[in-house]
């Protein structure tokens, strides 16, 4: 029970990391039907960016945090603005490309300025490193920050999609983007307001895995990256409560392949998932079968 | 066995092929390499001084060149002085194979050293055979380097100790010294190392009476072990043998003590990079112990005078790279002093019948495998930094 219980604090752990990255991709692709390939990587600079604050400028843990944020948000702004924009009227196959493009762009730039060797944050305060037990649970400080800041973030997130003008104007850029412009949105404003929420919570998700695992490199995004994206299209890409339960889903039977030891094959059963949803339910789990006009 | 022996000859036909168009200077037929005349004696480095593995390539060249500076200093082999042909094969197998057919065919040296990796060292192997020029690694520590369970490679050698031999004396090490009687082993089975090292645990910790509690695995890149590692907490055992990298052996110790499992770490020579203390943090690094070449605490004179040499020489403390390369100069050195005559079949017949050459890695004797028949030391950390080293073995 006691091991249990341990497991299910490590799976919510890993389940928060990969539904903040989920969000990401879900809300890119509910606006614009693009699946941004480059948003692991966006990971990774959050990561990177958060080393810096706490190494270079010895800033705090959340004023780290929200450095890297900010950083991530210009970033995705700018690779919306750069590499993607200039394809919006081109075919879905030539946008993917260039996603890919971006991403391994990314990846390479960040090997050549800090080398490919892995990196540790440096030694955190009592706050985050100190742990406590409950009825033989060890509960990490980290563990209950990760998921205190990854579920404040969803709120905020649902709060500005449900609440304000410019939630209201992604969701009708979502639904309808000539009829959204046609009521006075600015489309391209919102797609680039988009991006830029996603890339701030993936740089969120990069400083957390940064100061849980105390490890980063240039390529620490590709595979978390690709489970982010399972996850999104696990609860149904789009859907932005579905990114959160692909998230935990995803996070829970990796733990639980590895609880009962089969530590090898994870990564297997998570694109195991991802086929198995493609094949019964490719709209995913909260996704509705929507006709399409012909 | 006969197949394996064809695709041998098959490669050496193909990297002849290469070379026969820069191999009009060697000796027609083959026999013994090339003789030296005149006052030096020409020797090759062919290293990894750049690409992917470049630190363990520059590391072994600066105790080389030491060695042989010192050599020369004191008045060369046999009246003659030692001159290192250095090439940089980028860490890469093809590379190194066209560099040694150079040294071997145009260069004409009489040994060569390196490459520093084992799969790099076995690609060159076939040209040291074809050409009769003796090679020398110090740090190619694949057990199937010098012999693969049934044919020796006539003219390679080296001067590490094999993989299996640090699973086998960490065995015991945990059983005599440490008094364990139950382990876990964590490896990493994306990697042929590690394996190799946890079989030659289990087998020789099974011999000792032990038990093998449990296995995991994990694939090289992974960063969450938290899983894993609880599972094993639910467990009851004495010591963890975790034949890894430095780069997941750093946060696994690290997990494992933040989920308050207090066991014994025991490892190979993987451990053995500075990015291992920063990784899992100062604190999580006691009652950890791993297998090594060399440690810059033993107190052995030979050791000590040389870390005071390398210090001098290079204002650097010396890596167990720097420790293995200084004695490859010194061993092929000690060969050329000893043989016959200064032909590649003399001294490639001093260097297999070698006995009791003294390095700074160990005293040790040439096996039949042309493997050195040495002791490995055993390395305990405190608080991150080396705190013991016994010889074992």
């Amino acid at each position: 029970m006691t091991e249990f219980l341990q497991q299910l604090i490590n799976s919510l752990s890993l389940g928060s990391i990969y539904a903040l990255i989920a969000l990401g991709y879900t809300m890119v692709y509910g606006i614009i039907k693009l699946i941004n390939f480059a948003h692991g990587d966006v990971y990774m600079v959050g990561a990177y960016v958060g080393y810096a604050c706490m190494t270079h400028l010895h800033l705090g843990f959340f004023e780290s945090l929200i450095a890297a944020m900010i950083i991530c948000t210009i970033l995705g702004v700018l690779i919306e603005r750069v590499a993607y924009r200039p394809l919006r009227n081109s075919t879905r196959i030539a946008a993917l490309i260039t996603a890919i493009g971006v991403s391994l762009l990314i990846e390479y730039t960040m090997m050549y300025f800090v080398g490919a060797d892995p990196r540790a944050y440096p030694e955190m305060p009592a706050y985050l490193t100190g742990s406590f037990e409950v009825g033989g649970v060890i509960i990490r400080n980290q563990q209950v920050i990760i998921i205190g800041v990854a579920v404040v973030l969803m709120i905020a997130l649902q709060f500005i999609v449900k609440k304000t003008k410019m939630g209201k104007a992604m969701r009708a850029v979502s639904q309808d983007p000539d009829a959204a412009r046609l009521m006075g949105i600015s489309v391209d404003r919102t797609i680039s307001f988009t991006f830029a929420i996603g890339s701030a919570l993936a740089g969120a998700a990069g400083v957390l895995v940064g100061v849980y695992y105390n490890s980063i490199n240039p390529l620490m995004g590709i595979i978390p990256g690709l489970k982010a994206f399972v996850a999104a299209v696990f609860g149904g890409i789009g859907i932005i409560p579905g990114a959160l339960i692909g998230g935990y889903v995803i996070g829970g039977a990796e733990t639980l392949v590895s609880s009962i030891g089969y530590s090898l094959f994870k990564d297997g059963v998570v694109f195991a998932i991802l086929i198995l949803i493609l094949i019964v339910k490719p709209t995913g789990l909260l996704g509705k079968n929507v006709k399409e006009k012909v | 066995m006969n197949l394996r022996r064809r695709t041998l000859l098959g490669a050496t036909a193909a990297v002849a092929a290469v070379g026969a168009t820069t191999a009009c200077s060697a000796k027609p037929g083959g026999s013994g390499g090339s003789a030296v005349t005149g006052d030096t004696i020409k020797v090759g480095a062919n290293y990894e001084l750049s690409g992917a593995v470049a630190t363990y390539g520059q590391a072994s060249v600066d105790g080389i060149t030491m060695a042989i500076d010192e050599i020369n200093a004191a008045g060369g082999v046999n009246g003659k002085k030692l001159e290192i042909i250095s090439y940089d094969n980028k860490s890469d197998a093809a590379e190194a194979t066209t560099l040694a057919n150079k040294l071997f065919t145009q260069d004409n040296v009489l040994v060569g050293m390196g490459p520093a990796t084992s799969g790099n060292f076995k690609a060159i192997i076939p040209v040291a055979n074809k050409n009769r020029v003796p090679v020398v690694s110090g740090s190619a520590t694949a057990d199937d380097v010098t012999w693969d369970g049934s044919t020796v490679q006539e003219f390679a050698f080296r001067i590490c100790f094999n993989d299996s031999f640090q699973g086998t004396i960490m065995a015991k090490f945990a059983a005599e010294n440490l008094g364990a009687s139950s382990a876990v082993i964590i490896k990493d089975n994306s990697n042929d190392y590690s394996k190799g090292l946890a079989d030659a645990f289990t087998t020789e910790f099974e011999n000792q009476g032990g038990t093998i509690v449990t296995s995991e695995a994990y694939v090289a890149g992974d960063t969450d072990f938290n899983t894993i590692l609880t599972r094993i907490k639910g467990q009851s055992f004495d010591v963890i043998y975790l034949p890894g990298y430095y780069s997941e052996a750093g946060l696994i110790i690290k997990q494992a003590r933040d989920l308050g499992i207090t066991a014994p770490f025991l490892g190979g020579d993987g451990f053995d990079s500075p990015t291992l203390l920063e990784l899992a943090g100062a604190s999580a690094l006691n009652d950890v112990y791993f297998t090594n070449h060399y440690s810059s605490i033993d107190e052995d004179p030979t050791v000590q005078d040389f870390i005071k040499a390398f210090k001098e020489a290079k204002g650097a403390e010396p890596s167990a790279f720097n420790a293995l390369g200084y004695d490859v100069g010194k061993f092929v050195a000690d060969a050329i002093s000893r043989a016959s005559e200064l032909t590649g079949d003399a001294v490639q017949k001093a260097m297999a019948e070698t006995k009791g050459f003294v390095g700074v890695t160990g005293t040790f004797d040439m096996d039949g495998h042309h493997n050195p028949v040495k002791t490995i030391l055993v390395i305990g950390l405190k608080d991150g930094v080396q705190d013991s080293s016994e010889k074992v073995g």
